[in-house]
Protein backbone atom coordinates (compact mmCIF):
# COMPACT_ATOMS: atom_id res chain seq x y z
CA UNK A 1 0.00 0.00 0.00
CA UNK A 2 2.74 2.47 1.10
CA UNK A 3 4.14 1.79 -2.49
CA UNK A 4 0.76 2.88 -4.16
CA UNK A 5 0.76 5.67 -2.35
CA UNK A 6 3.91 6.87 -2.72
CA UNK A 7 3.49 6.04 -6.72
CA UNK A 8 0.14 8.01 -6.87
CA UNK A 9 1.68 10.58 -4.94
CA UNK A 10 4.49 11.31 -7.24
CA UNK A 11 2.14 11.20 -10.23
CA UNK A 12 -1.86 10.46 -9.72
CA UNK A 13 -2.39 10.04 -13.47
CA UNK A 14 -0.56 7.39 -13.77
CA UNK A 15 -2.31 4.23 -15.42
CA UNK A 16 -3.34 1.18 -13.41
CA UNK A 17 -2.05 -0.80 -16.25
CA UNK A 18 1.33 1.00 -15.50
CA UNK A 19 0.86 0.89 -11.56
CA UNK A 20 0.18 -2.93 -11.99
CA UNK A 21 3.93 -3.72 -13.61
CA UNK A 22 5.94 -1.36 -11.09
CA UNK A 23 3.82 -3.36 -8.61
CA UNK A 24 3.97 -7.05 -9.76
CA UNK A 25 0.07 -6.90 -8.88
CA UNK A 26 -2.80 -7.10 -11.57
CA UNK A 27 -4.86 -4.37 -12.80
CA UNK A 28 -7.62 -5.04 -11.28
CA UNK A 29 -5.93 -5.49 -7.98
CA UNK A 30 -4.53 -2.40 -8.32
CA UNK A 31 -8.23 -0.58 -9.03
CA UNK A 32 -9.83 -2.46 -6.23
CA UNK A 33 -6.88 -0.72 -3.47
CA UNK A 34 -7.43 2.45 -4.84
CA UNK A 35 -10.75 2.42 -4.50
CA UNK A 36 -10.42 1.15 -0.57
CA UNK A 37 -7.85 4.07 -0.45
CA UNK A 38 -10.46 6.50 -0.96
CA UNK A 39 -13.60 4.83 0.85
CA UNK A 40 -11.03 5.09 3.59
CA UNK A 41 -10.12 8.32 3.13
CA UNK A 42 -6.85 7.87 2.80
CA UNK A 43 -6.47 9.38 -0.39
CA UNK A 44 -8.44 12.53 -0.15
CA UNK A 45 -8.40 13.95 -3.63
CA UNK A 46 -6.11 13.99 -6.56
CA UNK A 47 -5.10 17.43 -7.18
CA UNK A 48 -3.04 19.20 -10.21
CA UNK A 49 -0.16 21.64 -8.91
CA UNK A 50 -0.34 24.61 -10.89
CA UNK A 51 1.90 27.68 -11.45
CA UNK A 52 -0.75 30.19 -12.28
CA UNK A 53 1.55 32.74 -12.64
CA UNK A 54 2.31 32.07 -16.04
CA UNK A 55 -1.91 31.83 -16.63
CA UNK A 56 -2.03 35.70 -16.23
CA UNK A 57 -4.60 34.89 -13.76
CA UNK A 58 -4.73 37.27 -10.93
CA UNK A 59 -4.78 35.13 -7.15
CA UNK A 60 -3.23 36.55 -4.04
CA UNK A 61 -2.17 33.93 -1.74
CA UNK A 62 -1.93 35.07 2.19
CA UNK A 63 -0.50 32.91 5.10
CA UNK A 64 -2.17 34.30 8.35
CA UNK A 65 -1.02 33.68 11.68
CA UNK A 66 -3.99 33.21 14.44
CA UNK A 67 -3.93 33.35 17.83
CA UNK A 68 -7.20 32.15 19.66
CA UNK A 69 -8.92 31.61 23.09
CA UNK A 70 -9.36 27.91 23.35
CA UNK A 71 -12.84 27.21 24.29
CA UNK A 72 -14.14 24.72 27.59
CA UNK A 73 -14.79 21.14 26.18
CA UNK A 74 -14.02 21.44 22.70
CA UNK A 75 -10.48 23.65 23.37
CA UNK A 76 -9.45 24.78 19.59
CA UNK A 77 -11.69 22.36 16.72
CA UNK A 78 -14.72 24.28 17.17
CA UNK A 79 -13.35 28.12 16.39
CA UNK A 80 -11.14 26.04 13.88
CA UNK A 81 -14.06 24.69 11.92
CA UNK A 82 -15.38 27.79 11.81
CA UNK A 83 -12.97 29.32 9.88
CA UNK A 84 -12.10 26.07 7.70
CA UNK A 85 -15.96 26.29 6.71
CA UNK A 86 -15.29 29.22 4.25
CA UNK A 87 -14.32 28.54 0.53
CA UNK A 88 -11.42 31.34 0.67
CA UNK A 89 -9.54 29.34 3.23
CA UNK A 90 -7.51 26.66 1.78
CA UNK A 91 -5.57 25.34 4.49
CA UNK A 92 -5.36 25.26 8.58
CA UNK A 93 -2.70 24.05 10.56
CA UNK A 94 -3.15 24.00 14.60
CA UNK A 95 0.57 24.50 15.44
CA UNK A 96 2.85 24.95 18.20
CA UNK A 97 4.64 28.16 18.95
CA UNK A 98 3.54 32.14 19.36
CA UNK A 99 0.41 31.70 17.49
CA UNK A 100 -2.09 28.73 17.30
CA UNK A 101 -3.46 28.53 13.66
CA UNK A 102 -2.04 28.52 10.40
CA UNK A 103 -4.44 30.00 7.43
CA UNK A 104 -3.79 30.31 3.73
CA UNK A 105 -5.75 32.20 2.04
CA UNK A 106 -6.53 33.06 -1.42
CA UNK A 107 -8.33 35.94 -3.42
CA UNK A 108 -8.42 38.09 -6.69
CA UNK A 109 -6.72 40.43 -4.88
CA UNK A 110 -4.86 41.76 -1.95
CA UNK A 111 -8.22 43.76 -1.07
CA UNK A 112 -10.22 40.75 -1.46
CA UNK A 113 -8.36 39.47 1.27
CA UNK A 114 -7.50 41.84 3.38
CA UNK A 115 -11.57 42.13 3.18
CA UNK A 116 -11.71 39.05 4.32
CA UNK A 117 -9.43 38.67 6.94
CA UNK A 118 -11.06 41.61 8.49
CA UNK A 119 -14.73 41.40 8.32
CA UNK A 120 -14.83 37.25 8.83
CA UNK A 121 -11.74 36.09 9.77
CA UNK A 122 -10.91 38.41 12.72
CA UNK A 123 -14.27 39.13 13.93
CA UNK A 124 -14.75 35.02 14.81
CA UNK A 125 -15.63 34.75 18.60
CA UNK A 126 -12.61 33.17 20.32
CA UNK A 127 -9.93 34.84 17.71
CA UNK A 128 -7.63 37.26 19.67
CA UNK A 129 -5.24 38.30 16.96
CA UNK A 130 -4.51 38.02 13.23
CA UNK A 131 -0.80 38.86 11.64
CA UNK A 132 -1.70 38.70 7.59
CA UNK A 133 1.59 37.55 5.14
CA UNK A 134 1.07 37.77 1.13
CA UNK A 135 3.04 35.15 -0.88
CA UNK A 136 5.37 37.19 -2.91
CA UNK A 137 6.87 34.06 -5.61
CA UNK A 138 6.49 30.73 -4.81
CA UNK A 139 10.06 28.54 -5.61
CA UNK A 140 8.81 25.24 -4.44
CA UNK A 141 5.63 23.73 -3.61
CA UNK A 142 4.95 19.96 -2.21
CA UNK A 143 8.14 19.16 -3.50
CA UNK A 144 8.38 20.64 -6.73
CA UNK A 145 10.66 23.31 -7.91
CA UNK A 146 8.94 25.90 -10.04
CA UNK A 147 11.17 27.09 -12.68
CA UNK A 148 13.15 24.30 -12.71
CA UNK A 149 16.66 24.46 -14.51
CA UNK A 150 18.15 21.81 -14.32
CA UNK A 151 17.71 19.06 -17.43
CA UNK A 152 18.88 16.24 -18.56
CA UNK A 153 23.05 16.97 -20.10
CA UNK A 154 23.75 13.37 -20.47
CA UNK A 155 24.95 12.36 -23.92
CA UNK A 156 22.64 10.37 -25.61
CA UNK A 157 24.16 7.04 -25.53
CA UNK A 158 27.19 5.89 -23.16
CA UNK A 159 28.49 2.23 -22.67
CA UNK B 1 53.67 12.20 -46.29
CA UNK B 2 54.44 11.13 -43.05
CA UNK B 3 51.62 8.10 -42.24
CA UNK B 4 50.88 9.40 -38.66
CA UNK B 5 49.22 5.97 -38.37
CA UNK B 6 52.14 3.87 -39.13
CA UNK B 7 53.73 5.69 -35.59
CA UNK B 8 51.12 4.93 -33.29
CA UNK B 9 51.94 1.81 -30.99
CA UNK B 10 50.56 -1.64 -32.28
CA UNK B 11 49.12 -2.24 -28.80
CA UNK B 12 46.96 1.15 -29.30
CA UNK B 13 46.03 0.20 -32.95
CA UNK B 14 44.79 -3.51 -31.24
CA UNK B 15 42.48 -1.88 -29.37
CA UNK B 16 39.10 -1.74 -30.76
CA UNK B 17 37.24 1.76 -31.05
CA UNK B 18 34.05 2.15 -29.24
CA UNK B 19 31.06 -0.13 -30.38
CA UNK B 20 28.43 2.30 -30.03
CA UNK B 21 30.03 5.27 -32.30
CA UNK B 22 27.77 4.59 -35.72
CA UNK B 23 24.46 4.55 -33.20
CA UNK B 24 25.31 7.61 -31.17
CA UNK B 25 26.35 9.57 -34.31
CA UNK B 26 22.32 8.80 -35.52
CA UNK B 27 21.10 9.00 -32.31
CA UNK B 28 22.56 12.40 -32.00
CA UNK B 29 20.74 14.02 -34.52
CA UNK B 30 17.50 12.98 -34.05
CA UNK B 31 15.00 14.75 -32.20
CA UNK B 32 12.50 12.90 -30.57
CA UNK B 33 14.41 9.99 -29.58
CA UNK B 34 14.00 8.05 -26.49
CA UNK B 35 17.47 6.67 -25.10
CA UNK B 36 17.68 3.54 -23.38
CA UNK B 37 21.45 3.65 -23.82
CA UNK B 38 22.87 5.64 -21.64
CA UNK B 39 25.32 4.04 -18.87
CA UNK B 40 24.89 6.52 -16.11
CA UNK B 41 21.86 7.98 -14.17
CA UNK B 42 19.03 10.33 -15.06
CA UNK B 43 19.71 11.90 -11.44
CA UNK B 44 21.86 15.00 -11.15
CA UNK B 45 24.17 14.44 -7.98
CA UNK B 46 22.29 14.65 -4.43
CA UNK B 47 22.22 18.63 -3.84
CA UNK B 48 23.50 18.16 0.03
CA UNK B 49 26.87 17.09 -2.10
CA UNK B 50 27.03 19.83 -4.59
CA UNK B 51 26.36 21.85 -2.02
CA UNK B 52 29.37 20.25 0.30
CA UNK B 53 31.47 20.93 -2.75
CA UNK B 54 30.31 24.88 -3.44
CA UNK B 55 31.33 25.65 0.27
CA UNK B 56 34.99 23.55 0.10
CA UNK B 57 35.52 26.04 -3.06
CA UNK B 58 34.59 29.03 -0.72
CA UNK B 59 36.72 28.05 1.86
CA UNK B 60 39.95 27.86 -0.78
CA UNK B 61 40.33 24.25 -1.06
CA UNK B 62 41.48 23.88 -4.41
CA UNK B 63 44.96 21.80 -3.92
CA UNK B 64 46.68 19.14 -4.66
CA UNK B 65 45.71 16.40 -1.86
CA UNK B 66 47.62 13.65 -0.67
CA UNK B 67 48.48 10.82 -3.75
CA UNK B 68 46.32 8.65 -1.94
CA UNK B 69 43.56 11.12 -1.14
CA UNK B 70 42.09 13.10 1.39
CA UNK B 71 42.88 11.02 4.89
CA UNK B 72 39.45 12.15 5.80
CA UNK B 73 38.05 10.48 2.64
CA UNK B 74 40.30 7.27 2.77
CA UNK B 75 38.86 6.97 6.15
CA UNK B 76 34.98 7.07 5.63
CA UNK B 77 35.63 4.28 2.86
CA UNK B 78 37.00 2.19 5.53
CA UNK B 79 34.53 3.29 7.87
CA UNK B 80 31.66 2.57 5.48
CA UNK B 81 33.35 -1.04 4.53
CA UNK B 82 33.57 -2.10 8.52
CA UNK B 83 29.91 -1.18 9.23
CA UNK B 84 28.69 -3.25 5.73
CA UNK B 85 30.49 -5.81 5.21
CA UNK B 86 32.78 -6.12 8.70
CA UNK B 87 35.60 -5.57 6.38
CA UNK B 88 38.61 -4.20 8.18
CA UNK B 89 41.06 -2.12 5.93
CA UNK B 90 43.73 0.48 7.52
CA UNK B 91 43.31 4.11 5.88
CA UNK B 92 46.29 4.99 5.79
CA UNK B 93 47.73 2.17 3.86
CA UNK B 94 44.82 -0.03 1.97
CA UNK B 95 43.26 2.48 0.36
CA UNK B 96 44.01 4.71 -2.88
CA UNK B 97 41.33 7.06 -4.32
CA UNK B 98 41.16 7.39 -8.00
CA UNK B 99 39.88 9.21 -10.34
CA UNK B 100 36.76 7.07 -10.86
CA UNK B 101 36.65 3.21 -11.22
CA UNK B 102 37.97 3.45 -14.34
CA UNK B 103 41.21 5.30 -13.43
CA UNK B 104 41.39 2.25 -10.44
CA UNK B 105 40.81 -0.72 -13.69
CA UNK B 106 43.79 0.40 -15.15
CA UNK B 107 46.08 1.19 -12.82
CA UNK B 108 45.01 -2.37 -10.92
CA UNK B 109 46.04 -4.41 -14.53
CA UNK B 110 48.65 -2.38 -14.69
CA UNK B 111 50.45 -3.07 -11.77
CA UNK B 112 49.58 -6.64 -11.87
CA UNK B 113 50.47 -7.87 -15.45
CA UNK B 114 53.47 -8.35 -16.70
CA UNK B 115 53.85 -8.92 -21.03
CA UNK B 116 52.28 -12.21 -21.42
CA UNK B 117 50.36 -12.55 -18.34
CA UNK B 118 46.63 -13.17 -18.80
CA UNK B 119 43.69 -12.08 -16.72
CA UNK B 120 40.10 -13.94 -16.97
CA UNK B 121 37.32 -11.91 -17.75
CA UNK B 122 33.53 -12.83 -17.66
CA UNK B 123 31.91 -11.62 -20.96
CA UNK B 124 29.88 -9.74 -21.60
CA UNK B 125 30.75 -7.03 -19.56
CA UNK B 126 31.73 -3.54 -19.25
CA UNK B 127 33.77 -2.37 -22.38
CA UNK B 128 37.37 -0.61 -20.66
CA UNK B 129 37.81 -4.42 -18.87
CA UNK B 130 39.78 -5.95 -21.89
CA UNK B 131 41.05 -2.65 -22.90
CA UNK B 132 42.75 -1.88 -20.04
CA UNK B 133 44.28 -5.38 -19.61
CA UNK B 134 45.83 -5.01 -23.68
CA UNK B 135 47.22 -1.20 -22.80
CA UNK B 136 48.63 -2.83 -19.85
CA UNK B 137 50.39 -5.61 -22.11
CA UNK B 138 48.31 -8.48 -20.99
CA UNK B 139 46.56 -11.04 -22.30
CA UNK B 140 42.92 -10.62 -21.30
CA UNK B 141 41.09 -13.75 -21.91
CA UNK B 142 37.33 -13.80 -22.51
CA UNK B 143 35.31 -16.09 -20.92
CA UNK B 144 31.13 -16.51 -22.19
CA UNK B 145 28.83 -16.21 -19.11
CA UNK B 146 26.04 -18.48 -20.03
CA UNK B 147 22.21 -16.80 -21.09
CA UNK B 148 20.58 -19.73 -19.65
CA UNK B 149 22.62 -19.41 -16.59
CA UNK B 150 21.30 -15.89 -16.09
CA UNK B 151 24.84 -14.48 -17.40
CA UNK B 152 26.34 -15.82 -13.77
CA UNK B 153 29.86 -17.01 -13.99
CA UNK B 154 30.44 -20.53 -12.36
CA UNK B 155 33.95 -22.33 -11.76
CA UNK B 156 32.70 -24.25 -14.30
CA UNK B 157 32.75 -21.71 -17.14
CA UNK B 158 36.33 -20.34 -16.04
CA UNK B 159 37.62 -23.30 -15.65
CA UNK B 160 38.58 -24.42 -19.45
CA UNK B 161 40.25 -21.36 -20.01
CA UNK B 162 43.18 -21.56 -16.93
CA UNK B 163 46.55 -21.67 -17.95
CA UNK B 164 49.80 -21.25 -16.71
CA UNK B 165 49.81 -17.43 -17.57
CA UNK B 166 46.27 -16.92 -15.63
CA UNK B 167 47.56 -14.54 -13.06
CA UNK B 168 43.94 -12.88 -12.22
CA UNK B 169 40.14 -12.94 -12.51
CA UNK B 170 37.99 -10.05 -13.02
CA UNK B 171 34.74 -10.13 -12.01
CA UNK B 172 32.04 -7.12 -12.61
CA UNK B 173 28.90 -7.81 -10.60
CA UNK B 174 26.21 -6.50 -10.14
CA UNK B 175 26.68 -6.64 -13.93
CA UNK B 176 26.95 -4.39 -16.52
CA UNK B 177 25.18 -4.93 -19.45
CA UNK B 178 23.19 -7.63 -17.65
CA UNK B 179 22.05 -6.77 -14.63
CA UNK B 180 23.02 -9.91 -13.22
CA UNK B 181 24.19 -10.42 -9.45
CA UNK B 182 26.28 -13.31 -7.85
CA UNK B 183 24.78 -15.18 -4.69
CA UNK B 184 27.01 -15.36 -1.73
CA UNK B 185 27.15 -19.09 -2.33
CA UNK B 186 28.32 -17.99 -6.61
CA UNK B 187 31.03 -16.10 -5.13
CA UNK B 188 32.26 -18.28 -2.34
CA UNK B 189 32.55 -21.09 -5.71
CA UNK B 190 34.84 -18.07 -7.33
CA UNK B 191 36.71 -17.81 -4.37
CA UNK B 192 37.48 -21.42 -4.23
CA UNK B 193 38.09 -21.09 -7.71
CA UNK B 194 40.72 -18.31 -6.91
CA UNK B 195 42.94 -20.26 -3.97
CA UNK B 196 43.04 -23.38 -6.17
CA UNK B 197 44.56 -21.32 -9.26
CA UNK B 198 46.14 -18.87 -6.91
CA UNK B 199 44.31 -16.08 -8.45
CA UNK B 200 44.56 -12.50 -7.72
CA UNK B 201 40.54 -10.98 -8.03
CA UNK B 202 39.70 -7.79 -9.04
CA UNK B 203 36.12 -6.67 -7.99
CA UNK B 204 34.44 -4.13 -10.24
CA UNK B 205 31.69 -3.81 -7.49
CA UNK B 206 30.45 -0.01 -8.83
CA UNK B 207 26.93 -1.48 -9.08
CA UNK B 208 26.90 -2.77 -5.42
CA UNK B 209 24.46 -0.51 -3.86
CA UNK B 210 22.22 -1.02 -6.72
CA UNK B 211 20.59 -4.54 -6.22
CA UNK B 212 16.32 -4.96 -6.07
CA UNK B 213 14.03 -7.16 -4.14
CA UNK B 214 15.56 -9.17 -1.49
CA UNK B 215 18.80 -9.29 -3.14
CA UNK B 216 21.81 -7.91 -0.86
CA UNK B 217 24.94 -7.59 -2.15
CA UNK B 218 28.01 -9.29 -1.66
CA UNK B 219 31.43 -8.17 -0.90
CA UNK B 220 33.62 -10.14 -2.28
CA UNK B 221 36.44 -9.20 -0.27
CA UNK B 222 34.68 -10.06 2.53
CA UNK B 223 34.40 -13.69 1.91
CA UNK B 224 37.14 -15.88 4.15
CA UNK B 225 40.53 -14.94 3.03
CA UNK B 226 40.05 -13.29 0.09
CA UNK B 227 40.49 -9.66 1.68
CA UNK B 228 44.44 -9.84 0.62
CA UNK B 229 43.74 -11.43 -2.69
CA UNK B 230 41.58 -9.28 -3.77
CA UNK B 231 41.53 -5.65 -5.58
CA UNK B 232 37.96 -4.18 -4.31
CA UNK B 233 37.43 -1.30 -7.20
CA UNK B 234 34.33 1.05 -6.17
CA UNK B 235 33.12 4.61 -6.74
CA UNK B 236 30.72 7.31 -6.48
CA UNK B 237 29.51 7.59 -10.05
CA UNK B 238 26.06 5.02 -10.25
CA UNK B 239 25.13 4.80 -6.78
CA UNK B 240 25.31 8.81 -5.91
CA UNK B 241 24.58 9.80 -9.70
CA UNK B 242 28.41 11.80 -9.65
CA UNK B 243 29.63 10.44 -12.99
CA UNK B 244 30.93 13.81 -13.79
CA UNK B 245 33.09 14.27 -10.70
CA UNK B 246 35.46 11.21 -11.68
CA UNK B 247 35.94 9.68 -8.08
CA UNK B 248 36.49 6.46 -7.44
CA UNK B 249 38.90 4.20 -4.79
CA UNK B 250 40.80 0.63 -4.51
CA UNK B 251 41.19 -1.48 -1.86
CA UNK B 252 43.41 -4.00 -1.14
CA UNK B 253 46.59 -5.38 0.92
CA UNK B 254 49.16 -2.47 0.99
CA UNK B 255 51.67 -4.07 -1.00
CA UNK B 256 49.12 -3.86 -4.36
CA UNK B 257 48.21 -0.53 -2.68
CA UNK B 258 51.43 1.24 -2.75
CA UNK B 259 52.19 0.00 -6.09
CA UNK B 260 49.33 1.09 -7.47
CA UNK B 261 49.52 4.80 -5.65
CA UNK B 262 52.84 4.39 -7.74
CA UNK B 263 51.58 4.78 -10.89
CA UNK B 264 48.46 7.19 -9.88
CA UNK B 265 51.59 9.12 -8.29
CA UNK B 266 53.10 9.50 -11.32
CA UNK B 267 50.67 9.76 -13.89
CA UNK B 268 47.13 11.37 -11.86
CA UNK B 269 49.28 12.76 -8.88
CA UNK B 270 45.52 12.74 -7.05
CA UNK B 271 42.15 12.80 -7.42
CA UNK B 272 40.47 16.17 -8.04
CA UNK B 273 39.96 17.67 -4.24
CA UNK B 274 36.72 19.31 -5.20
CA UNK B 275 35.42 15.53 -6.12
CA UNK B 276 36.98 14.56 -3.08
CA UNK B 277 35.31 16.89 -0.61
CA UNK B 278 32.13 15.78 -2.30
CA UNK B 279 32.30 11.94 -1.96
CA UNK B 280 33.17 12.60 2.14
CA UNK B 281 29.47 14.73 1.74
CA UNK B 282 28.16 11.37 0.07
CA UNK B 283 28.99 8.78 2.41
CA UNK B 284 28.63 10.89 5.61
CA UNK B 285 25.26 11.97 4.85
CA UNK B 286 24.58 10.73 0.96
CA UNK B 287 23.16 7.37 1.97
CA UNK B 288 19.30 8.10 2.33
CA UNK B 289 19.75 10.04 -0.91
CA UNK B 290 20.76 7.02 -2.48
CA UNK B 291 18.69 4.63 -1.12
CA UNK B 292 15.73 6.77 -2.66
CA UNK B 293 17.50 6.45 -6.00
CA UNK B 294 17.58 3.03 -5.98
CA UNK B 295 14.17 2.95 -4.82
CA UNK B 296 13.40 4.52 -8.18
CA UNK B 297 15.56 2.19 -10.53
CA UNK B 298 13.23 -0.58 -8.56
CA UNK B 299 9.82 0.87 -9.77
CA UNK B 300 11.47 1.48 -13.43
CA UNK B 301 13.12 -2.20 -13.45
CA UNK B 302 9.91 -3.74 -12.93
CA UNK B 303 8.09 -1.94 -15.41
CA UNK B 304 10.68 -2.40 -18.08
CA UNK B 305 10.65 -6.28 -17.09
CA UNK B 306 7.18 -6.63 -17.55
CA UNK B 307 7.08 -4.45 -20.71
CA UNK B 308 9.20 -6.42 -22.74
CA UNK B 309 7.91 -9.25 -21.88
CA UNK B 310 4.35 -7.95 -23.14
CA UNK B 311 6.36 -6.47 -25.75
CA UNK B 312 7.35 -10.34 -27.13
CA UNK B 313 10.99 -10.39 -25.79
CA UNK B 314 12.75 -12.85 -23.22
CA UNK B 315 14.79 -11.37 -20.60
CA UNK B 316 15.39 -12.97 -17.02
CA UNK B 317 15.02 -10.60 -14.19
CA UNK B 318 18.07 -8.07 -13.64
CA UNK B 319 18.67 -7.61 -9.77
CA UNK B 320 21.16 -5.29 -10.12
CA UNK B 321 22.41 -2.11 -11.84
CA UNK B 322 20.21 -0.32 -14.29
CA UNK B 323 19.86 -2.63 -17.08
CA UNK B 324 17.96 -4.89 -18.51
CA UNK B 325 19.36 -7.47 -21.41
CA UNK B 326 16.40 -9.11 -23.53
CA UNK B 327 17.06 -11.70 -25.85
CA UNK B 328 15.90 -10.63 -29.42
CA UNK B 329 16.92 -13.61 -31.31
CA UNK B 330 13.16 -14.41 -31.69
CA UNK B 331 12.95 -11.41 -33.67
CA UNK B 332 15.54 -12.75 -36.71
CA UNK B 333 17.42 -9.94 -36.19
CA UNK B 334 21.21 -9.52 -34.86
CA UNK B 335 22.05 -6.96 -31.81
CA UNK B 336 23.55 -4.69 -34.46
CA UNK B 337 20.69 -4.78 -36.52
CA UNK B 338 18.02 -4.89 -34.26
CA UNK B 339 19.75 -1.96 -32.92
CA UNK B 340 19.49 0.06 -35.87
CA UNK B 341 16.43 -0.81 -37.05
CA UNK B 342 14.52 0.35 -34.02
CA UNK B 343 16.98 3.18 -33.72
CA UNK B 344 15.63 4.10 -37.16
CA UNK B 345 12.34 3.09 -37.22
CA UNK B 346 11.67 4.02 -33.81
CA UNK B 347 13.57 6.27 -32.57
CA UNK B 348 14.51 4.12 -29.98
CA UNK B 349 18.41 4.08 -28.83
CA UNK B 350 19.82 0.84 -27.51
CA UNK B 351 23.15 -0.76 -27.29
CA UNK B 352 23.63 -4.52 -28.82
CA UNK B 353 24.89 -6.72 -26.98
CA UNK B 354 27.96 -7.87 -29.20
CA UNK B 355 29.29 -4.31 -28.14
CA UNK B 356 30.26 -6.74 -24.83
CA UNK B 357 31.48 -9.57 -25.55
CA UNK B 358 30.39 -11.71 -28.56
CA UNK B 359 28.21 -14.06 -26.17
CA UNK B 360 25.94 -10.34 -25.90
CA UNK B 361 24.99 -11.93 -29.38
CA UNK B 362 21.34 -11.89 -29.65
CA UNK B 363 21.10 -9.53 -26.65
CA UNK B 364 20.45 -6.15 -26.66
CA UNK B 365 21.15 -3.57 -23.70
CA UNK B 366 18.34 -1.50 -22.50
CA UNK B 367 19.69 1.03 -19.40
CA UNK B 368 16.39 2.21 -17.11
CA UNK B 369 18.49 5.24 -15.69
CA UNK B 370 15.70 6.55 -17.38
CA UNK B 371 12.23 8.51 -16.22
CA UNK B 372 9.10 6.37 -16.02
CA UNK B 373 7.37 8.52 -18.74
CA UNK B 374 10.19 7.88 -21.25
CA UNK B 375 10.45 4.07 -20.13
CA UNK B 376 6.62 3.86 -20.93
CA UNK B 377 7.12 5.55 -24.46
CA UNK B 378 9.92 3.69 -25.17
CA UNK B 379 7.96 0.04 -24.40
CA UNK B 380 5.33 0.82 -26.89
CA UNK B 381 8.00 1.66 -29.83
CA UNK B 382 9.59 -1.41 -28.85
CA UNK B 383 6.24 -3.39 -28.68
CA UNK B 384 5.67 -1.58 -31.94
CA UNK B 385 8.50 -3.03 -33.60
CA UNK B 386 8.63 -6.15 -32.84
CA UNK B 387 4.92 -6.59 -33.40
CA UNK B 388 5.56 -5.42 -37.19
CA UNK B 389 8.48 -7.47 -38.04
C1 LIG C 1 30.99 -1.82 -14.65
C2 LIG C 1 31.57 -0.45 -14.68
N1 LIG C 1 32.76 -0.22 -14.10
C3 LIG C 1 33.33 1.00 -14.13
C4 LIG C 1 32.72 2.06 -14.77
C5 LIG C 1 33.43 3.39 -14.76
O1 LIG C 1 33.00 4.17 -13.71
P1 LIG C 1 33.71 5.50 -13.22
O2 LIG C 1 32.75 6.60 -13.57
O3 LIG C 1 33.85 5.34 -11.74
O4 LIG C 1 35.00 5.63 -13.90
C6 LIG C 1 31.49 1.88 -15.37
C7 LIG C 1 30.80 2.98 -16.06
O5 LIG C 1 29.93 2.80 -16.89
C8 LIG C 1 30.90 0.59 -15.33
O6 LIG C 1 29.70 0.35 -15.90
Amino acid sequence: MRELLELLKHDARRPAKELASMLNISEYEVEEKMAKLEKDKIILSYNTLINWDKTGENTVTSIIEVNLTPQREVGFDAIAERIYRFDEVRTVYLMSGSFDLLVIIEGKSMQDVANFVATRLATIEGVTQTRSHFLLKPYKKDGIIIDDKEKDRRLVMSI
Amino acid sequence: MTNWNDRISPIVKSVPPSGIRKFFDIASEMEDVISLGVGEPDFVTPWSIRESCVYGLEQGYTSYTANRGLLELREEICFMHKRRFELDYNPKTDVLVTVGVSEALDIAMRTILTPGDEILIPEPCYVSYKACATLAGGIPVPVPAKAENDFRITPADLEPHVSPKTKALLIGYPNNPTGAILSKEDLEAIARFAVKHDLIVISDEIYGDLTYGDTKHVCFAGLPEMKDRTILLNGFSKAYAMTGWRIGYALSNPDIIAAMTKIHQYTMLCAPITAQIAAVEALRHGEKYMRKMVSEYDKRRRLIYDGLQKAGLKCFEPKGAFYIFPDITSTGLSSEEFAEKILMQEHVALVPGNAFGECGEGFVRCSYATSIEQISEALLRIEHFVSHL
